[in-house]
């Protein structure tokens, strides 16, 4: 008799969702100027969750001008240990809301419960506890003995991990003494608007953090004003070339984490079970969703059909539905269009003659969804082993070397991680040492810490995310030196 | 999987080679893998399936110095009717014994339950082969239809795996008709490789079942080192046909935890799996909260240690 799970779906009692939402400009939700609004949608039952304000050019002046005043007045002045005691307080704050934010992150993005509770949240308050613990230290940081915040910055986060990208950016801007005015992706505002309410439950200084919501157009106006001293930007490398020819000869710092196309190589000595679950975390994880995923497979030709025998009986066993069933392995694609460029590509990928395999998994019949997918017999030529399907597609291709291992992964326009499967640790430092990404996993994949600084090499982006190495982008180098 | 290629021999150098040519486990890995298989959620149907599901793949066990005839005869009677006041639980798989109360079992049991008995100078292992073997026969003969072995670590430490495969291949046709466990002491091995090592030795040797544990090494069974046996027994499965069980001994002791091996087997070698022939606990206290577990879902509230029976 088969052991089925019976359904366990986390409660959505414990989040309460308003009908609209302001913008949250100066410490108050106020309505956008222009009074346009758009629908955020739940992406596994196409559900309207809420009504969201489309910040103009208005609210933009608004929001940067708070920040401005926010970081002359209160912020900028204020020493380290009182900036600590706030950003302590915001991250107690998203303990004690964390399974409230999680619901509300799978609602509105897709992503399985077990992750956002599991993962997600976990990491957005350890960010904000970590650099709580820098911003009265910063002089020992290594940027010189004196060193100063920037001033506004500008963020621009994506829609695949949307509150955790919104803590890469917001706590260490606001350690080193920042103001910010961030905007959410516009499919996944809603977890910005309840970080906007914890902001208050903190009695955050007004003006410290403004949560703008809209799309790519209110994203632009954002970068693009001249009140701003710092561009940071999670997303798509076109959008990320976009800004950065804006921000070209305006004296704006930037630091842009963009697309990605990781090599997960995987030798012959290798721990395989272990790498098999690795390979799935790897792609599979968030959908596919995430930029650093492991999408090209590499394996040694001597192990390949071994490994993919065990991947396919693996995958077998993912459970895809309900993101808020607790048993849910893969959940939903964030939007429709998202489910149309993975379509495309992968459609690509059999025009192209690569063979394709998908877990057999039953689909729900309302959202967007897409089955675990595996490519074989893909070559360094095919689009899906160039481009950034950004969803549970992996492209198996083989190598017979380290050194054709080294050569077929650097040989991408991007650059962000890498994964390195071996028992023999001499091999994982020389793989590690020719690698051109700015992470490199051995024997695990998408970890992640916020002493651990992150981004890219190439066309995946620059700067660095977490650690010392993070401060930097939120910090007055230069003029130190 | 190309294993199939390079079994080996039984010679010790042929045996070396092939244990040692097994891909490696990363620990932290299946530490990993373990730990978010125990966060799934098994609730209300699914619950209740596996709750009795694992009554049923328990070997009752006691193996203490001051077991009695009446100790044994307590055992049995809790063994063929867990739940005296619902005839619809199930009994146990099998109840597990030193070899000198077997006889004492077998009579208590008659034929509706298995007897297994620990032998082979259990719980250490260290005893001459003779003795080992005589401790086998002498345990199939008063009524045992299973034999709990156990390695000998020492050996096996010291790479002498030759010397353990022939002394499980001697047991095992000392065994007869029995059905051979062969236990690891993973307590003792302390290795994942290790403990993927002594699997396939002891599956190449004859084994029916392999268990994790004495229970009288700490640590006992863990998720991790189920993992890793799991995993063994399904790659020699897909490589030789054979379909051999693991027992999980040791430190077992609430239902949450027995569900979690449960799901660790589903998901791991699939469900064609969740069978007593293929799948058991040894313990001694994890059938009382099992009991418990099982009365709440039925009445909807905890009745407490007074109404499941103590033996």
């Amino acid at each position: 008799m088969p052991f089925e799970y019976a359904p366990a779906p986390e409660s959505r009692a414990i989040v309460d969702l308003e009908s609209s939402y302001g913008l949250f400009i100066d410490g108050a939700f106020v309505d956008a100027r222009g009074g346009t609004m758009f629908k955020t949608v739940n992406p596994a039952t196409e559900e309207v969750l809420a009504e969201v304000s489309e910040a103009g050019a208005d609210d933009v002046d608004r929001a940067v001008a708070a920040a401005r005043i926010a970081y002359e007045s209160v912020w900028g002045p204020m020493s380290g240990r009182d900036r600590a005691k706030y950003l302590f307080r915001i991250a107690r704050l998203i303990q004690e809301r964390s399974r409230e934010l999680a619901v509300l992150e799978s609602m509105d993005n897709g992503k399985p419960i077990r992750e956002s509770r599991d993962v997600d949240l976990p990491l957005v308050a350890a960010h904000f506890f970590y650099h709580a613990g820098w911003a009265d230290k910063l002089e020992h940081a290594g940027y010189g003995p004196h060193p100063r915040p920037l001033g506004v910055a500008a963020q621009v986060i994506p829609w695949n991990f949307p509150l955790l990208m919104l803590a890469w950016k917001v706590a260490p801007a606001l350690a080193c003494g920042n103001t910010v005015v961030l905007k959410p992706a516009e499919t996944t505002p809603l977890t910005a608007l309840a970080f906007a309410d914890i902001c208050r439950q903190a009695d955050l200084p007004p003006g410290v953090v403004n949560i703008l919501t809209g799309a790519g157009e209110t994203g632009r106006l954002l970068v693009e004003h001249p009140g701003v001293d710092k561009v940071a930007f999670t997303g798509s490398t076109e959008v990320g070339k976009a800004i950065m020819r804006s921000a070209a000869g305006t004296g704006k710092r930037l630091t842009l984490e963009l697309g990605g196309k990781a090599a997960n190589v995987v030798f012959d000595d290798a721990p395989i079970d272990q790498a098999v679950e690795g390979i799935v975390n790897g792609i599979f994880f968030n959908q596919g969703h995430v930029c650093c995923a492991g999408s090209r497979l590499l394996l040694q030709e001597s192990i390949a059909d071994e490994v993919i025998t065990s991947l396919k009986r693996r995958l077998g066993t993912l459970r895809l539905g309900d993101p808020l069933d607790k048993n849910t392995d893969i959940g939903a694609i964030n939007s429709s269009s998202q489910l149309a460029r993975i379509d495309e590509l992968v459609k690509s990928g059999e025009d192209e003659g690569a063979e394709r395999w998908s877990a057999p998994c039953a689909i729900p019949d309302r959202g967007w969804w897409f089955p675990p997918t595996v490519f074989t017999g893909v070559t360094q030529a095919h689009r899906i082993a160039r481009e950034e399907i950004f969803g549970p597609v992996l492209s198996v291709l083989t190598f017979r070397t380290p050194d054709e291992a080294v050569e077929k992964a650097n040989n991408t326009p991007y650059g962000l991680s890498a994964g390195i499967w071996t028992e023999k640790g001499s091999r994982i430092l020389w793989m590690a040492q020719r690698l051109r990404a700015g992470v490199v996993w051995a024997n695990t994949f998408n970890r992640f810490d916020p002493a651990s600084p992150f981004g890219g090499y190439k066309e995946s982006g620059f700067g660095r995310e977490g650690g010392i190495q993070g401060l930097g982008g939120y910090l007055d180098v230069e003029g130190n030196r | 999987m190309t294993l199939v290629d390079a079994l080996p021999d039984s010679s010790p150098g042929s045996l070396r080679r092939f244990l040692q040519g097994l891909p490696g486990v990363d620990e932290v890995g299946a530490v990993g893998r373990a730990a978010a298989l125990g966060t799934r959620s098994i609730k209300k149907d699914a619950k209740a399936w596996a709750i009795d599901a694992a009554i049923s793949m328990v070997d009752l066990t006691t193996l203490e110095g001051m077991d009695t005839p009446g100790k044994v005869r307590a055992m049995c009677a809790k063994a063929l009717r867990p739940d005296p006041t619902d005839p619809t639980t199930p009994s146990v798989a099998a109840v597990c014994v030193y070899g000198d109360l077997v006889a004492v079992a077998r009579e208590a049991v008659g034929d509706d339950l298995h007897v297994a008995a620990v032998a082979t100078a259990f719980p250490s292992g260290r005893a001459s082969l003779d003795v080992k073997l005589m401790d086998t026969r002498e345990a199939v003969a008063a009524g045992a239809d299973e034999i709990d072995m156990v390695i000998d670590r020492g050996a096996f430490l010291a790479g002498e795996y030759g010397m353990v495969f022939d002394e499980i291949l001697a047991v095992k046709d000392a065994c007869g008709p029995a059905h051979l466990k062969v236990i690891l002491e993973t307590g003792e091995l302390r290795t994942l490789d290790n403990v993927r090592r002594a699997s396939w030795l002891a599956m190449l040797g004859g084994a029916d079942f392999i268990k994790t544990s004495t229970g009288k090494v700490s640590p006992a069974a863990t998720p991790p080192v189920t993992l890793v046996m799991l995993e063994a027994v399904r790659d020699f499965h897909e490589t030789t046909g054979r379909l051999i069980g693991v027992k999980a001994a040791g430190g077992i002791r609430t239902s949450k935890d027995a569900i979690k091996y449960l799901v660790l087997v589903n998901e791991t070698v699939g469900d064609s799996w969740l069978t007593p022939d293929l799948f058991r606990f040894g313990a001694s206290t994890l059938l009382n909260d099992l009991l418990l577990q099982r009365q709440r879902l039925a009445t909807g509230h905890y009745s407490g240690p007074d109404y499941v029976t103590i033996d």
